[in-house]
């Protein structure tokens, strides 16, 4: 029992971020939208009427109307519906990807920054190249190795953006190793392994939830880049940056075709930044101890 | 600051050695058979034999690398399988379009940002501060290719007031440059503002209030000064950066530069073209950061390496 309520997040820790996140409009906002896009990436089947696969001539290139909201493209898919199904794909390439690349950044960053030596140079030098690399040239890289899918994108995003969080948790490490708790586990003779784990990742969490949250709308944003330059999903997916791509030949004849999907970029990628800007703001006394 | 030089270049170095490695390995070794990546459809042994030979994939990778090495520090980065000339040749005519639109760009983002930064500073919470803020957050939320995209809808196809695409004249090179300088310009507006709110808190703002100073002279003779040492860094980083990410605008408005030759050559599966166009930009903003640093060692001669 004791043991359970030493574990536990103090109270007053997740009390003083929900007070401090709530009182950012913004960041409320950001959630709202994230939630809403969420519900409706889950029940895109139940919420549309229509098929986002099911091509039908009669209805190509439709204007946005009653029967669809948002227009049809140019296979007559209903626009909205191809969206909402987008929304998915969207959200999963903003989380899993970002996950991925935390896990190997965190990992790498906890052993560099506690072991230090050699093998901190040997983590930051391999760092210093992969930021040196212009992102989207690395993934398009990537992608040509691996070739277009889905599960490519997350493995090629991930390549990409672990250096950052490697850095940021290397930093915090290099600071917590020296604090009391860490050399008091030491003295009663923990493991390194556990100290790692158990005393000095905890404190990185705070760090971790804003990279976490600034790094999905990066991650949107560079799966719908490559996307639209060919090497990421491919047709029939219902990829927002793929909607685009293949809106760009309609550009005057049906312009919705190309705006609408955008628009949900823009809006998704606006509330993510709220979001982590929000919990930047409410947990950096977290991160200032 | 001799040795500042020396010091960040000795750095520089092993990067562009490891950066190298990276480029080589992903392309040449880590998917196994670059033929096979090159010609999907179904192709003679004796093809596969003769490309293989041609290419002297036989050979052990370490060999391969040093070879893609040596040449590269010759400036030889290879042919082109597709187009049968050399890299080098290809990247070099396409560079001075991308150079054109990175420096227009950066020049409208320099332009917009600065003023738009100190006004915001200025007046602080006022409607023009939200006016410029609001701006540069959509244009770091914006996907560039999207953006474009509504510029060329608006401004080409409902106003017809520029060409669609196309490079041919100093029209040609106004809304790619406009799209590509749009988030640096939000970046340097930010910057401004907030190293401008700083500095104006310092005591010889202070002081220079408190001698009798209007505001605009403190502004422009004193704190500005200071301000703007972080900007002129970034700006530096941003002309690299800009190059390197012109990869988007140069494809959607159809620009011969340096990133549209790296689209191509994935759309051609052309693993020399790509793997020099990487390498040539990579080293770019290697360069460009470089260069940052340097700028910011004489601007700001506090600053060493560590």
């Amino acid at each position: 029992m004791e043991e359970a309520e030493a574990k536990a997040p103090p109270a007053s820790f997740l009390k003083d971020i929900v007070t401090a996140y709530r009182r950012n409009r913004l960041a409320t906002l950001g959630a709202v939208i994230v939630v809403v896009l969420v519900l409706m990436a889950v029940f895109a089947p139940l919420l549309s009427p229509y098929d986002p696969f099911e091509i039908d001539l009669d209805a190509m290139t439709q204007a946005p109307s009653h029967a669809h909201w948002l227009g049809t493209d140019q296979f007559g898919r209903d626009l909205l519906t191809r969206i909402m199904f987008g929304t998915r794909i969207s959200l999963w390439i903003g989380i899993v990807p970002t996950l991925l690349s935390m896990a190997l950044g965190t990992a790498l960053g906890l052993i560099g920054g506690f072991y230090g030596g050699w093998i901190d140079t040997a983590i930051m030098r391999l760092c210093d190249m992969v930021l040196a690399f212009p992102s989207l040239l690395l993934a398009m890289v990537v992608m040509y190795t691996l070739g277009a899918s889905l599960v490519n994108i997350f493995i090629a995003l991930a390549v990409v953006g672990w250096a950052g969080t490697a850095r940021v948790v290397r930093a915090q490490v290099l600071s917590l190793r020296e604090k009391e708790f860490v050399e008091a586990a030491r003295a009663i003779g923990v493991r390194n392994r556990v100290i790692m784990v158990r005393h000095i990742l905890p404190n990185c969490l705070p760090a971790l939830i804003v990279l976490f949250t600034l790094g999905i709308p990066g991650a949107i944003m560079s799966e719908a880049t490559l996307s639209f330059l060919g090497v990421g999903a491919q047709p029939p997916t219902p990829s927002w940056g793929l909607i685009i791509t293949s809106g760009k030949e309609y550009l005057f004849s049906a312009p919705w075709i190309a705006i609408a999907p955008g628009v949900f970029i823009l809006i998704t990628v606006l509330a993510f930044n709220f979001m982590g800007d929000g919990f930047r703001d409410a947990l950096d006394p977290y991160m200032k101890q | 600051m001799k040795s500042f030089i020396l010091k960040r270049l000795l750095i520089s170095i092993p990067i562009l050695i490891g950066i190298t490695i990276i480029i080589f390995f992903m392309l040449n070794v880590v998917p196994g058979d670059p033929v096979a990546l090159m010609m999907k459809e179904h192709i003679s042994v004796d093809v596969v034999a003769r490309v293989r030979a041609q290419m002297h994939l036989d050979d052990p990778a370490i060999i391969r690398y040093f070879r893609f090495l040596g040449g590269a520090l010759h400036g030889d980065l290879g042919e082109s399988y597709k187009l049968n000339r050399p890299v080098t040749s290809l990247i070099l005519n396409a560079f001075p379009n991308t150079l054109l639109l990175a420096l227009w760009a950066a020049l409208f983002a320099w332009a917009v940002g600065i003023p738009a930064g100190i006004l915001s500073a200025v007046k602080k919470y006022s409607l023009p501060d939200n006016l410029f803020m609001g701006f540069s957050l959509l244009g770091v939320s914006m996907p560039i290719f999207w953006s474009a995209l509504l510029f060329q809808w608006c401004f080409a196809v409902r106003l017809g007031w520029l060409p669609v695409a196309g490079f041919a004249g100093w029209k040609f090179v106004i809304m790619p440059a406009i799209v590509l300088g749009w988030s640096s310009a939000g970046i340097i507006a930010r910057l401004t503002r907030s190293s401008l709110l700083e500095v104006m808190r310092n005591d010889y703002i202070r002081t220079a209030r408190a001698k009798g100073l209007h505001e605009l002279p403190v502004i422009f003779g004193h704190a500005l000064k200071n301000a703007l040492l972080p900007v002129v860094t970034v700006m530096a980083i941003q002309v690299a950066g800009l190059l390197a990410g012109a990869v988007v605008t140069e494809s959607v408005f159809n620009i011969p530069g340096v990133g549209r030759i790296a689209v191509n050559a994935i759309q051609a599966r052309d693993m020399p073209l790509l793997q020099g166009a990487v390498l040539f930009e990579t080293v770019l903003v290697i360069l460009g950061n470089l260069a940052a640093d340097i700028l910011y060692a004489f601007i700001d001669p506090r600053i060493k390496v560590s």
